[in-house]
């Protein structure tokens, strides 16, 4: 088997996660913030991956059943608050809805 | 192998950089969905192809078809397409994303790449680590799925 550098998995999950943070903060179409939460979670997953196969256990492929699980009940809610949102305020743009700003 | 995670990976960057900078939604989500099969690449690369497909199945087949309905559901037009278009104008992005990419290829260049060995974990030691000392997390994890669904279509509902 050939090899690849641990690092260079590592990196990659972390420009992931970058990208993912960078659309939720730059977003205001709250399909679109969901969508860089799920490329944030998945960058969070590659990191396991990565790291349980630098030392050869299957540890790192059970943590990211877990984030899988999690991002699967995530969606699912998420997915329900964006279609009440949109019946109540026909909007789905965030900074309309800010009635929960302090 | 290595060939495999390097075009995974480049694939992987390039597709989540377009579906963040996209307008139309269905079109972010098409990229979304390219993305994370060229994750799934990445995963079979590194050793793990039990993992590899489960996120081809369950990510890019189940939650993005999840998307995609509630995507038809709200029906978004030109309209909306347009204040995204206003959101973000190119002058705005175009300087931050190039010195971030300026500092990204320097630390790419300058990294230890200490070379190691992959090794192929398969199934049969995934499952036994779930179904043995991890079984506590299986249940929890049920649970939070039953919790997602109800609560998912209590919201949704009224």
């Amino acid at each position: 088997m050939e090899s690849i550098p641990f690092e260079h998995g590592l990196m990659l999950a972390a420009t992931l996660f970058c990208l993912g943070l960078i659309g939720v903060m730059t977003r205001r179409n709250i399909v679109f913030v969901l969508m860089s939460l799920e490329i944030m979670l998945n960058a969070s997953g590659l990191a396991f991956i990565v790291s349980g196969s630098r030392w050869g256990g299957a540890d790192g492929q059970v943590m990211f059943l877990m984030i899988l699980t999690l991002a699967a009940a995530e969606v699912a809610v998420g997915l329900g608050l964006i279609i009440q949102l949109y019946k109540r305020f026909k909007t789905i743009d965030i900074d309309v809805l800010s009635a929960l700003k302090g | 192998m290595t060939e495999l995670f390097y075009s995974g990976a480049v694939v992987a960057v390039i597709a989540t950089l377009l579906v963040i900078v996209q307008t139309n939604v269905v079109h972010a989500l098409i990229y979304l969905v390219l993305s994370l099969l060229a994750v799934a690449v990445v995963f079979f690369s590194v050793g793990a192809p039990f993992v590899a497909i489960l996120e081809a199945i369950v990510y890019a087949g189940a939650i993005m078809v999840l998307f995609l309905f509630v995507v038809m559901m709200l029906n978004l037009g030109q309209r909306s397409r347009d204040q995204e278009k206003n959101w973000l104008p190119a002058r705005s992005w175009l300087v931050p994303s190039v010195l971030a990419a300026v500092l990204l290829m320097q630390l790419t260049a300058s990294f230890p790449a200490a070379q190691t060995q992959i090794v192929e974990v398969g199934a049969r030691a995934v499952s036994e680590l779930l179904f043995g000392p991890y079984v506590l997390a299986v249940e929890l994890a049920s649970f939070l799925l039953l919790a997602g669904l109800v609560s998912a279509y209590h919201i949704a509902k009224k």
